[in-house]
C-alpha cells in the first residue's frame, strides 16, 4: 500500500458537497475503499443513505462511474456491469482495466440484499463488496436489522413493558461470507484506517469476489455525537464487539488481539450510546451479562478459528 | 432463407443466436427454461461470443441485465410466470433508465393456485411498466419480433426496452415451421450496438440512477418516457417494413383478416388468432360477415389505426387470454373499448375470456362466442358484457 500520505494527495473520488450526516461513518470508510482503488471503477449503491444522498439529480458526488437500481440487487447489478466489462473487453471495445465495488448498507446487504450477494459472488464475479455496517435501517429513520446488536432500541424493536429493545443477537454475515469461499473477505473499522485500505487494497487486487464489512457509527441511530464516530468504532473493536480478522482463500488472521484488560467491556462501549440507554436502568443486569457473554463466545470462536484455519 | 422444423422456443434461442448480443443473463422458469438452457449450450460450444450470468433468480437476471445493459453491452434476458412477477419492480427501473433491453416472454399463468400452463396474465399485469410489448401468434412471429426487437428498443427515437411474447406450450413447446434468415442478413439488419453514456466510458464516468425525488425532475422523466413510447409506434411500423423487405414478412402493429365487410368482427391476440381465423373463414363459407383483427403492438397501444380499422363493425368481440379482476373486461377487452370509444360511430362490445391456465380452447367456443355476438348486431338483450369461454359453472 502507498504511504498514508500520498493517498492523502490523490483526488477524492466521492466529492465533498454530498448530502450525509455530519460524523456519518458511510463516507469516511467509502473514502478510504475508493482512496486505494487501483483504476477507474464502477461503484454500484444498494437504495440507502449513501445513494439518496451522493446523488441527488441533477448533481452526483461520485467522480466514478455509479449505478443504482433498487435496493436489494447492489451484486446482481454489478455483476452484470462486470461481465458487460469481460464481454466488451474481449471485443477490444473497452481498453482500460477496470474495477467494480457495491456499496450497501446492513439492510441491503444483510438482509433484503443477501440472496442478490450469495449468487454474485457464487458466481465468481470480480468484484468487492462493501458493506458499512450501521446496524440498523437508518435511511428510513431507524428499524431493526439483522444487523442490529441485541438490545439496542430501534423504532422496530422498541422499548417498552415486554420488551427490552432488539430480542436478537446479529447474523454473522462475515462469516457466512467466508462460508461461500470465496478468495477473500475481511472486516474492517475506520479509525484504524491502515488496515481498513489493506484490506480494501487487497480486495481490489485479488481477482474474484471479495467482500468487506466495516463498521460504520451512526450518530442519528446510536443516538451519539457526531464527533464520536472514529472513538465509537475503536473501542467497538477493543471490546471485541467488532473483531478486525480477515478470512484469505479460507485461512484466518485476526488482526487485531486487545491482550489483558485492554479488552474492554462491551458495556462500557454501549452506555456511550443513547440506543442502549434502556439497559442501564436497573433491573437489565442480567440482560448485559448476556451480550457480554455473547461478544466473548463469539470471540473465542473466532481465535480458534484463526488456530485450526 | 431456410425452413425449420422447431419449437416456438427454439425458434427465440436460434433468433437471438443469430443476433448474437454481449450479455446474457437468464434464470430458467417454465416454459421459457428451453431459451436458457439452448443459449448456455450455445456459449459453451463457442458458437456466440456472448457472456452468460446464470443468475441466482430472475429480480437478480433483470438487475444484472440492467447493469450489463448501462455499462454499454447489448443485453438479453427471457422469462414467463412467476420470473416475470419476480423481475416485476425491475422492468419499471430498466424502461425509466431507458435501457434498450430485449425480452422474450414466454407466457403463462401466474399462481395461485400454480399452474405452469398458459396465459397472457403475466405479461398484460406487466403492460404499464414501461416496456414496448410485442405479441407473436407463433414460432415464426415469435423469431420475426425477438430479431425486431432489437432495432426497435435501440433506436435513437425511443430507447425503451422490448418484450416480445409467445404462447407458453401451445407455441413455445410446439415444433411448427419456422423461416429463419442467414445469420449475416440478421447481423446485418441489426446492425451494430452503439451504447449511450455507458458506465464503462472512462473519459466521461456517469451517474446512472440517481435520486430524483421532491423538487427534482420525476414528472419531467416519466413524461420523457411517455414520448419515447409515442415514438416506438411510428420506428415499430418502419422496422415491420424494412424487415419484410428482407424477409417477405411485414409487419405492422397488428393484422386483420375479412375485415372489410364485416358486421362483426372478433379481435385476438397471441396463438389463438390462428384459431379464429380458421373460423372466420369457415363462418364465412357459411355467409356470415365476420372478420377478425389479431393485435400485435399491446405497448404503445395503436389506439386510432385499430379505431380506423374496426369503424365499420357493429358487434365487436374481443378475446382476452387473461381477466382483470374487478374491471369491465380483461386488458385487451378495455384498451380496445377505450379505442372505440374516441370514434364516431360506437359498435356494441363484449368480452369474451378463455384459456385462463391453459384451458383448451376449441372452435365451438369460438362459435359459441359469434353466435352470442350475432344475438346483439340482430338488436337482442345480451345480459353480460364479460363471458368467459369453456368454463366450468356451478
Amino acid at each position: 500500500m502507498a504511504k498514508p500520505k500520498e493517498i492523502a494527495n490523490k483526488p477524492e473520488r466521492l466529492t465533498g458537497g454530498h448530502r450525509l450526516c455530519a460524523g456519518c461513518g458511510a463516507p469516511i470508510n467509502v473514502r478510504q475503499v475508493m482512496s486505494v482503488c487501483p483504476g477507474p471503477a464502477v461503484v454500484s449503491v444498494a437504495t440507502g443513505c449513501l445513494e439518496v444522498s451522493t446523488t441527488i439529480y441533477p448533481y452526483t458526488a461520485w467522480r466514478d462511474s455509479m449505478i443504482h437500481s433498487a435496493f436489494e440487487n447492489a451484486s446482481a447489478t454489478i455483476s452484470g456491469v462486470e461481465t458487460a466489462y469481460r464481454a466488451l473487453k474481449k471485443q477490444g471495445k473497452v481498453k482500460e482495466d477496470m474495477y467494480f465495488v457495491a456499496f450497501g448498507g446492513d439492510g441491503g446487504t444483510y438482509d433484503i440484499g443477501l440472496q442478490s450477494l450469495s449468487g454474485a459472488v457464487e458466481r465468481g464475479h470480480n468484484f468487492v463488496y462493501v458493506c458499512y455496517d450501521n446496524g440498523a435501517y437508518m435511511n428510513t429513520g431507524f428499524q431493526r436489522s439483522s444487523a442490529t446488536p441485541c438490545g439496542a432500541w430501534t423504532t422496530t424493536s422498541p422499548v417498552g413493558k415486554e420488551a427490552a429493545g432488539k430480542q436478537q443477537n446479529r447474523k454473522d454475515l462475515t462469516a457466512i461470507l467466508a462460508a461461500h469461499d470465496i478468495p477473500y473477505a475481511a472486516t474492517a473499522s475506520p479509525h484504524n484506517f491502515k488496515d481498513l485500505m489493506n484490506k480494501a487494497e487487497k480486495a481490489f487486487t485479488t481477482p474474484g469476489p471479495a467482500f468487506l464489512n466495516v463498521i460504520s457509527p451512526c450518530p442519528r441511530g446510536w443516538r451519539t455525537p457526531g464527533d464520536q464516530t472514529i472513538a465509537l468504532a475503536k473501542e467497538a473493536v477493543q471490546s471485541c464487539y467488532w473483531p478486525l480478522y480477515e478470512v484469505e482463500n479460507g485461512k484466518y488472521k485476526i488482526n487485531y488481539k486487545p491482550k489483558g484488560d485492554k479488552k474492554t467491556p462491551v458495556a462500557d462501549w454501549m452506555k456511550k450510546q443513547g440506543r442502549f440507554a434502556h439497559l442501564f436502568k436497573p433491573g437489565n443486569k442480567a440482560l448485559l451479562e448476556d451480550i457480554q457473554a455473547y461478544v466473548d463466545r463469539k470471540w473465542e470462536e473466532l481465535l480458534k478459528k484463526e488456530e485450526c484455519l | 432463407m431456410a425452413r425449420k422444423a422447431i419449437t416456438g422456443n427454439g425458434a427465440i434461442a436460434l433468433a437471438l443466436k443469430q443476433v448474437e448480443p454481449d450479455v446474457m443473463a437468464a434464470y430458467p422458469i417454465t416454459p421459457q427454461t428451453e431459451i436458457a438452457q439452448n443459449y448456455a449450450q450455445f456459449v459453451a460450444d463457442g458458437a456466440v461470443k456472448t457472456e452468460y450470468i446464470p443468475v441466482e433468480s430472475e429480480h437478480s437476471a433483470m438487475s444484472a441485465a440492467i447493469g450489463s445493459c448501462a455499462a454499454g453491452a447489448r443485453t438479453i434476458t427471457a422469462t414467463s410466470s412467476q420470473g416475470f412477477a419476480l423481475m416485476w419492480e425491475m422492468l419499471f427501473i430498466a424502461a425509466s433508465l431507458r435501457l434498450p433491453l430485449t425480452m422474450p416472454v414466454i407466457t403463462r399463468a401466474l399462481s395461485g393456485p400454480i399452474n405452469i400452463h398458459c396465459d397472457h396474465s403475466d405479461s398484460m399485469g406487466g403492460r404499464d411498466c414501461g416496456w414496448i410489448q410485442l405479441y407473436g401468434e407463433d414460432g415464426q412471429e415469435g423469431y420475426d419480433n425477438a430479431i425486431q426487437a432489437f432495432r426497435i428498443a435501440e433506436h435513437m427515437d425511443v430507447r425503451l426496452p422490448v418484450m416480445t411474447m409467445i404462447d407458453g406450450f401451445i407455441i413455445s413447446g410446439a415444433i411448427g415451421p419456422v423461416e429463419t434468415l442467414p445469420d449475416a442478413e440478421v447481423k446485418k439488419f441489426v446492425g451494430d450496438y452503439t451504447a449511450l453514456n455507458p458506465l464503462l466510458n472512462v473519459e466521461n464516468p456517469v451517474t446512472i440512477g440517481a435520486f430524483d425525488s421532491l423538487g427534482g425532475w420525476y414528472f419531467e422523466h416519466k413524461v420523457a418516457q411517455n414520448r419515447a413510447m409515442e415514438n416506438a409506434m411510428k420506428v415499430i411500423e418502419e422496422v415491420g417494413a424494412e424487415y419484410g423487405k428482407l424477409s417477405g414478412r411485414a409487419y405492422s402493429h397488428f393484422k386483420t383478416h375479412q375485415i372489410e365487410d364485416a358486421e362483426i368482427v372478433l379481435v385476438a391476440i397471441g396463438s389463438a388468432a390462428g384459431n379464429v381465423k380458421t373460423m372466420v373463414d369457415t363462418l364465412r363459407a357459411e355467409g356470415k360477415k365476420v372478420g377478425m383483427l389479431k393485435v400485435r403492438t399491446f405497448r404503445p397501444f395503436p389506439y386510432e389505426q385499430i379505431r380506423a380499422a374496426l369503424s365499420g363493425a357493429k358487434v365487436i368481440g374481443v378475446m382476452d387470454r387473461s381477466d382483470s379482476y374487478g374491471a369491465q373486461g380483461g386488458p385487451l377487452f378495455t384498451e380496445i373499448s377505450a379505442a372505440m370509444f374516441g370514434g364516431d360511430t360506437r359498435p356494441k362490445m363484449f368480452n369474451f375470456i378463455y384459456g385462463l391456465g391453459g384451458r383448451d380452447i376449441f372452435p365451438d367456443d369460438i362459435r359459441g362466442a359469434v353466435e352470442t355476438l350475432e344475438q346483439a348486431a340482430a338488436g337482442e338483450q345480451v345480459s353480460q358484457t364479460r363471458h368467459y369461454l369453456n368454463v366450468r359453472e356451478g
